[in-house]
């Protein structure tokens, strides 16, 4: 199987290099185009999620020693919405569009057809995962309350390691395209499983798991794909783009940046600061690429929402976050000498006003709150990927945007007011991936919006029909009789042509019929 | 002469004026495009006259694939514009009464145009127009290997559109790579794949997306046509393709064709009868072809036809005149597969007839090369046309004609592996120079305790339930007559 070869012999370019031809090879047979194979291996990612739920588990426990109750149930259900809402759609994703054809081709009829692109490489979060898609949201239509809701669970992103791995694999299969998944190495529990599953549930002529770390990586990026789905940090994101751009192949980005809130008066802030919270140290503790970053707010208010954001950290993880077991641990030392690094710096260290403590035997930070950092301090230089939450102050709200657009674009960015003008001004002028008004995080999990980023947070966007598309080409198809205008176009060219041309691609009937009957 | 420093500055600018808002609204990129259609109306002779200068071009011909396609895709933008720039709502599940979400197109910011020599009215100004439209500030490099035309956008840009907002930038190959090394959120190239590598790598110093407009060998499969009159049309359509426009130099020119043995001798009597009748006596006088655009392309065909192997298969034409750039249209008979004509783009008025025993083993034929810009199919045959579509990938497929696509302005124009990536035209245009931007409104008015930690067994089980929209079950655990337990 897949996965056990790897491990007899080093996978290095000549065995990339042999897996992308018995791929190419598997994909000229034209197995993977067909409705009933998609439909297939997305069933089979439906069963392999519902019997080895336990397997999962055991994984993550392995590798992020995360209770298991919670995170498998999530995850598992994540993929299986994903894998449902495809198998939902799969018919009419395929279906070619037709389009309307105007004056200037008459008579024809045209179509969009998609088809997958061909053998496509999937990378999640490589080397540091400063950026991992956290599906750790979810929609909840609500029967009995009037809106969905969208929870957040405290996961490891280990089991979004798998999601994250596992929902892109969803768009490309449905796409009908073979893949190979490289998933992250920082989860190697989760990793081996995830291989040992895929290729005994998932046709393995089509679709591989390659593991590793920075060497099976490069050996599998010097290859020809036909497209590249990576989610990490920027810095990979480069390299990921320098090596397509060698074969021209196309890539998405999913990428990471300082996701800001903005926090305004004149609302409920209890409400407010729960669902900061949640999308902050629910979601893996900070580290996640849309969990907010940091808060921006007025001097005025800022005393107001720490004692509220001390308060309901309280009520949510008790007054010993440390020993808490609804909070995620840092995921590995590298990331907790880090993070401790931005807390310790000179200039911040006494900024802290609630939290600071840490626990390095059990890679625990507890949820922190920092007042009034400094614009040029290290935790306001790079993306914080951790329970650390500082607080900037300006004396109008409005100067907020200001601090937003002076960065580079994010992923995500975050309002909580009711002032309708401070709404609409922050939709229309703060660029990022995705916007949430009175929320944090929860579009990631909205089906019919697309998932990416802009500018350094990412190129191309995924989830729902968005997946099937990143991983599809669309061909302009047109139809065109033998009749109409065989003559005109072409040389001798005459006046007269020329008139008929102009009325043509003009597009009135009137100029036609008058460039026709020799008048224009 | 800029420096690098004047120039880095001049963008600074550009962003700056960006920035401040000035390219959003509806009516500056309406007032943009009507300034691209007063320009297209009023500078028409200037134009003309820059496309004879540069590339021998009959004005029918810069109507037919420039002038007359720009003005219609203004119109076109014109017209949707509103459609184009309005957020798109996004369907939630029923229950989600006080969410909304939506998605809205903003502008990328500061864009980089590249186009090419070959319609450089054309490939210059198609981008234009999607650019503006979408609210961007705007850098446009022309080609330098088409002079006149090149410095005709330099010398009028600036009056009919928002010269803070739009500079072009004339230059060889060292400006552009000084170009392409700078931060733009977007870059849009047509050239070679060769150019298109350079650009990507540069591009992915800064995370820039980019849609690679490059080329191919176009190939066009002649099927057995019923009668006479049908292929007729079909070879007037196949030379239109080749000889008509720009001389074959353009991407989506028809590169070669496949045809049956069989036919092939009528093809070649027909495709004699009928260049003459289209082409005239003297093309080169009479302009209904244009010439070679320099002598480096001139040599490069030159030498394409050197081959001894290459040079025997010729059945017609095959005279070049280095002095006036002129090569008259030239038809070859089953060159050699491996030959340097048959395994590179030719742009140019070479057209090889390549003979097939069946006119399906185009298909193989065809996959075995790399996916070209575009197929053309003539043919009746209804499970030809379909497998055609099915069993080959290009960037598009046009059945009984060629070239048509690119001024269909609701089809994307784009390639797919070495012929490109991204598309533009119509509203692809619009999509391409845009960021999507997801936007999700929530209320204060309610919420669920469950939410939020602590976590407990019977808050697990209301998210197991709401999550497979079970909501009876939610409903009855909310009322404590369901326990939780593990499914």
């Amino acid at each position: 199987m897949a996965g056990e070869d790897k491990k007899q012999q080093p996978f290095d370019s000549k065995a990339a290099s042999s897996l992308v031809a018995e791929l190419r090879g598997a994909f000229a047979s034209g197995t993977t185009r067909s409705y009933q194979w998609r439909e297939s291996q997305l069933r089979g990612l439906l069963r392999m999620t519902d019997e080895h739920e336990q397997d999962i588990t055991a994984a993550l426990r392995s590798d992020l020693g995360k209770p298991e109750l919670e995170s498998v149930l999530y995850e598992a259900a994540m993929l299986r919405n994903s894998c449902k809402f495809a198998l939902k759609e799969l018919q009419r994703w395929m279906m070619p569009e037709k389009v309307k054809t105007s004056l200037t081709t008459f008579p024809s009829s045209a179509e969009i057809v998609s088809e997958p692109l061909g053998v496509v490489l999937i990378i999640s979060a490589w080397n540091y995962p400063y950026c991992m898609r956290h599906f750790s949201f979810f929609i909840f239509p609500v029967s009995f309350a009037s809106f969905t809701i969208l929870f957040v669970v405290p996961t490891f992103f280990l089991h979004y390691l798998s999601v994250l791995s596992l929902d892109p694999v969803v768009g490309a299969i449905a796409a009908g395209n073979a893949v190979v998944l490289k998933p992250s190495e920082i989860a190697p529990a989760t990793s081996a499983l995830l291989a040992k599953l895929l290729g005994e549930y998932m046709d393995s002529s089509s679709i591989r798991v390659v593991e590793g770390a920075v060497p099976e990586t490069t050996a599998l990026l010097e290859q020809k794909w036909d497209k590249i789905f990576y989610t990490g940090n920027g810095r990979v994101g480069q390299i990921v783009m320098a090596a397509a751009a060698k074969h021209l192949t196309p890539v998405v980005l999913e990428l990471g940046g300082k996701s800001p809130v903005v926090v305004d008066s004149g609302i409920n802030l209890q409400i407010a600061c729960r669902r900061i919270i949640v999308g902050k140290w629910g979601n893996n503790n900070g580290q996640a690429c849309i969990a907010s970053d940091y808060i921006i707010t007025t001097k005025d208010l800022a005393p107001k929402l720490v004692d509220v954001l001390k308060n309901e950290l309280e009520t949510f993880y008790g007054k010993n976050p440390l020993e808490s077991k609804d909070l995620s641990r840092i995921v590995n030392s590298n990331h907790f000498t880090r993070l401790t690094k931005l807390l310790d710096e000179d200039k911040v260290s006494k900024k802290v006003v609630y939290g600071g403590e840490r626990d390095p035997t059990k890679l625990q930070i507890a949820p922190t709150i920092l007042l009034d950092v400094p614009r040029d301090s290290l935790i306001m230089n790079e993306e914080i990927f951790g329970p650390l939450l500082p607080i900037l102050t300006v004396d109008k709200l409005e100067e907020s945007f200001d601090i937003i657009k002076s960065g580079a674009k994010p992923l995500a960015a975050y309002i909580f007011t009711n002032d309708k003008k401070l709404k609409e001004h922050f939709v229309n002028n703060v660029s990022a991936g995705g916007l949430v008004v009175n929320d944090t995080t929860v579009h990631l999990a909205v089906h019919t919006l697309p998932f990416g980023g802009v500018g350094e947070s990412g190129i191309g966007a995924y989830h729902g029909k968005f997946s099937f598309d990143a991983f599809s080409h669309k061909k302009a198809v047109v139809y065109r009789s033998f009749m109409g205008d065989a003559a005109i176009r072409y040389p001798p060219y005459t006046n007269g042509k020329l008139r008929l041309m102009k009325a043509l691609l003009g597009g009135s009937i009137l100029g036609i019929l008058r460039a026709l009957f020799g008048r224009s | 002469m800029e420096t690098r420093g004047d120039f880095e500055v001049q963008l600074e600018g550009m962003r700056e004026y960006y920035r401040g808002g000035n390219t959003r609204g509806a009516s500056w990129r309406k007032s943009q495009l009507r300034g691209l259609g007063r320009l297209l109306e009023e500078r028409e002779a200037e134009m003309n006259a820059a496309l004879e200068f540069d590339l021998g071009k009959h004005p029918v011909e810069s109507y037919r694939d420039e002038i007359g396609s720009l003005i219609k895709s203004v119109n076109y933008a014109l017209g949707c514009l509103k459609g184009w720039m309005s957020a798109e709502k996004a369907k939630l599940p029923l229950a989600a009464v006080l969410t909304t979400a939506e998605i809205i197109p903003e502008p990328l910011g500061l864009v980089l145009i590249i186009s090419s020599w070959n319609f450089p009215f054309g490939l210059s100004l198609e981008p234009l127009i999607g650019a503006l439209a979408a609210g961007n500030v705007v850098v446009l490099k022309p080609s330098e290997v088409a002079p006149r035309c090149s410095s005709l956008l330099a010398n009028v840009l600036p009056a009919y559109l928002d010269p803070k907002a739009v500079k072009v930038v004339e230059g060889g190959p060292t400006i552009s790579e000084q170009l392409i090394q700078q931060k733009w959120d977007k870059i849009l190239f047509t050239g070679s794949a060769r150019v298109g590598r350079m650009v990507m790598a540069a591009a992915a110093n800064h995370l820039t997306p980019v849609t690679l407009e490059l080329g191919g060998k176009c190939p066009a499969v002649l099927d057995s046509l019923s009668n006479s009159w049908v292929r007729e049309v079909a070879v007037q359509r196949i030379l239109g393709s080749k000889f008509s426009a720009c001389a074959g130099q353009a991407c989506i020119a028809i590169d070669y064709v496949l045809v049956e043995t069989k036919f092939s001798s009528t093809l070649l009597e027909l495709m004699k009868v009928w260049i003459s009748k289209m082409l005239g006596e003297n093309p080169r006088e009479s302009r209904s072809m244009a010439r070679i655009v320099n002598k480096n392309h001139f040599f490069r065909l030159k030498t394409l036809l050197e081959d001894p192997n290459v040079k025997a298969s010729i059945v017609y034409g095959g005279s070049m005149d280095e002095n006036s750039l002129f090569i008259e249209p030239t038809i070859l008979l089953d060159p050699p597969l491996e030959s340097g004509l048959m395994q590179d783009e030719i742009f140019g008025p070479l057209l090889p007839i390549i003979t097939l025993k069946k006119i399906e083993d185009s298909i193989n034929f065809i996959n075995s090369r790399p996916k070209p810009l575009a197929i053309y199919v003539f043919t009746h045959n209804d499970s030809l046309r379909k497998r055609m579509v099915a069993e080959t990938s290009s960037g598009s497929v046009t059945f009984n004609d060629a070239m048509v696509q690119y001024v269909a302005d609701t089809l994307p124009f784009g390639g797919i592996g070495e012929s490109g990536m991204g598309n533009y035209h119509g509203k692809f245009s619009f999509d391409t120079f845009s960021h999507h931007k997801a936007v999700v409104r929530r209320s204060f008015l309610v919420d669920f305790w469950f939410r939020f930690p602590p976590w407990n067994d019977h808050k697990l089980q209301l998210f197991r339930s709401m999550y497979l929209f079970d909501y009876l079950r939610v409903l009855l655990t909310v009322l404590g007559l369901k326990k939780s337990k593990q499914d």
